[in-house]
């Protein structure tokens, strides 16, 4: 061992300890600069309103849940009502993309067809598409459908695959697959079907829960298009009822507002502690945000 | 220890399957026809949402908007052919869009550098043995998962305020700090600086790439006397360049569409003095607020063609830069 760290490459050479306890403290050092922004805000919803001006620092010298109960109900439904608006929207949009994105992706990966090659360059063409470019004319005919202030325009289109990033996500894990295991199956009698539902897909979990996440993440957060089809304030989602927050409250209540962006922020945070593999490895393998 | 690191290996191919066919007219076996006719039906069948999708959400609303382009139409009138005068209105009467394309330009321009360079910078950081790694990858990562929410363009609204954190904690070191939101010659600067919070995302990719530099390079140039600065500079930073490239190419094409931002933080108009009027703002304020729906596909449109061209230009460009490993 001594003789191996001796000649190991100047590059993993071990610190000396006392720079290593140096290069530990400006990573937390800078960790918490990041993170204060956060932090802040989560002691500023539990000050109460005047204090949050006065005081920069992370400590609140006085606590109250005052302004969690003042935006609950600030608006005109409570904060909860919104919570389940963006989870059916949410809840939906994940069952849309795992099923439509998965079949998809084993048709590109596993089956032959003709012009194989040009739709599959079309489909990772339709990734980088920006959706500006098709918002006009869809809302018309979403408009025309009569399907503004419905939750349709938000989840129809995931039901038909157009978050394409996910079919290449799981189009480039099915590849890594042994085709001996569809090729054993196919010897015993079962279908492209049957292969796809028992042996792919309780495979694919990784590449599935991946696809979950961000897609909650994603919709999650989603402000362009929730606030451009949801205006009837009877069915806004939190993203657009949190910035009717910012409307109607203007400058004055800052506390309760920060209280429901906490609320906002909860289930991502829930679901980074509890995918957090996942979310690396999607982001280190597709590029994903 | 040289062994934990995997370098990703090319599956070998199934040789139990049918060989090619080699060239010329020979006549299948009629059974393998029917095999193949039977699994591209199905394929066509696995993939009937996606085709759907595509010429429903994607393709026919992309032609439909290409026709808008040259008409004028809100949603309440029949659309009027205008030719190409959307297009020439754009770029030689209005101001207002010849600043947004400013504004998103600097945006791009500076922000994407800076939040590369922070993101290299950290994963050379936390690169290779440092304990603890998983701890800070997650922490540097959170900010890129709610950087695009409402609550945090609020909060850096907030931040940024005439009475906000910033100038809190600037007041305590004697210092009066500006409505940082509300100047225009500061706002686009708090946005900056917001996506390059966001630096998280690429670090990731670029602590897999740096995973896939085989470590016995730098035994060998560690032998040779190379010192660590000359490490990076020959190997490294080579060998990283196609990450880099991927990156840059992913942030600019993200960046340049940035919304929600500019949006909450301007307070949906792209004030102060249309210094925070994204590209993709001031479309939606044409399309949605004052219904010039021909005028926002028009937008939409060189939008496109932008994020394709610089794309183009990135690919072209990387031919100097990028360094593939099998070019000599």
């Amino acid at each position: 061992m001594a003789t191996r760290s001796k000649r190991a490459p100047l590059l993993f050479r071990p610190l000396p300890r006392g720079s290593r306890l140096l290069k530990h403290l400006l990573l937390i050092g800078f960790g918490l600069i990041m993170l204060y922004p956060l932090l802040w805000m989560i002691s500023s919803s539990l000050k109460p309103e005047e204090l949050i001006f006065r005081e920069p620092g992370l400590w609140p010298s006085a606590v109250t849940l005052e302004n969690y109960t003042e935006g609950w109900t600030a608006l005109k439904h409570s904060f909860g009502y919104y919570l389940w608006n963006s989870a059916v929207i949410t809840g939906l949009s994940i069952v849309a993309n795992l099923v439509a994105c998965s079949l998809a992706a084993y048709a590109f990966a596993r089956l032959n067809f003709p012009l194989k090659k040009l739709w599959f360059a079309i489909m990772l063409g339709s990734i980088m598409l920006p959706h500006h470019v098709t918002v006009v004319p869809q809302y018309i005919v979403f408009a025309e459908l009569d399907w503004i202030n419905t939750i349709w325009p938000l989840v129809v289109p995931k039901f038909l695959a157009t978050d394409a990033f996910f079919i290449f996500l799981m189009v480039q894990f099915i590849r890594t697959l042994p085709r001996e295991l569809d090729e054993a199956a196919a010897i015993d009698g079962a279908g492209y079907w049957r292969v796809f539902g028992q042996i792919i897909l309780p495979l694919c979990m990784p590449a599935l829960a991946t696809t979950g996440i961000f897609t909650f993440i994603w919709t999650w957060n989603d402000f362009f298009s929730q606030n451009l089809y949801l205006t009837n304030s009877d069915n806004l989602t939190v993203a657009v009822a949190l910035r009717q927050f910012l409307d109607s409250s203007g400058e004055s209540s800052w506390g309760p507002m920060f209280a429901m962006s906490i609320v906002s922020l909860g289930p991502i945070f829930g679901f980074f502690l509890a995918g957090q593999k996942y979310l690396i490895r999607g982001v280190a393998t597709t590029g994903l945000k | 220890m040289s062994e934990s690191i995997s370098v990703p290996q090319e599956r070998a191919p199934v040789t139990a399957r049918v060989p090619a066919q080699p060239p010329g007219r020979r006549r299948r076996h009629p059974q393998v026809n029917v095999h193949r006719r039977r699994e591209a039906l199905t394929a066509y069948v696995f993939l009937a949402p996606w085709f759907i999708g595509l010429l429903v959400i994607t393709v026919g609303p992309i032609l439909a908007s290409l026709y808008l382009s040259f008409t004028d139409y809100s949603l309440l009138e029949e659309a009027k052919w205008v030719g190409l005068g959307n297009y020439t209105e754009m770029f030689f009467a209005d101001t207002r869009f010849l600043t947004s394309l400013k504004v998103t330009t600097i945006y791009v321009v500076v922000s994407v550098p800076m939040q590369l360079a922070f993101a290299l910078g950290l994963a050379l950081a936390l690169d290779r043995g440092l304990r603890g790694l998983p701890f800070y990858r997650s922490i540097y990562y959170l900010p890129s998962l709610l950087g695009g929410s409402v609550a945090i363009a609020i909060l850096w609204r907030k931040i940024f305020g005439t009475d906000g954190l910033v100038n809190g904690l600037l007041a305590m070191i004697g210092i009066e700090g500006t409505g940082w939101v509300s100047d225009p010659d500061t706002a686009l600067g708090t946005l900056i600086l917001l996506h390059v919070w966001t630096f998280g995302a690429p670090m990731v990719i670029f602590l897999a790439g740096l995973r896939q530099i085989p470590q016995s390079y730098y035994e060998a140039a560690s032998v040779d006397g190379a010192s660590r600065l000359r490490q990076f500079r020959s190997i490294t930073l080579p060998l990283l360049t196609p990450i880099i490239f991927f990156n840059l190419v992913l942030e600019v094409i993200k960046s340049f569409q940035s919304f929600t931002q500019s949006f909450i933080v301007s307070g949906g108009g792209g004030g102060p003095v249309d210094s925070t009027l994204f590209y993709t703002l001031y479309l939606y304020l044409k399309g949605f607020k004052s219904y010039e729906m021909g005028y926002a596909a028009a937008m939409a449109w060189v939008l496109l063609l932008i994020i394709a061209g610089l794309t183009g230009v990135n690919f072209l460009a990387s031919k100097y830069w990028v360094f593939y490993g099998d070019t000599k």
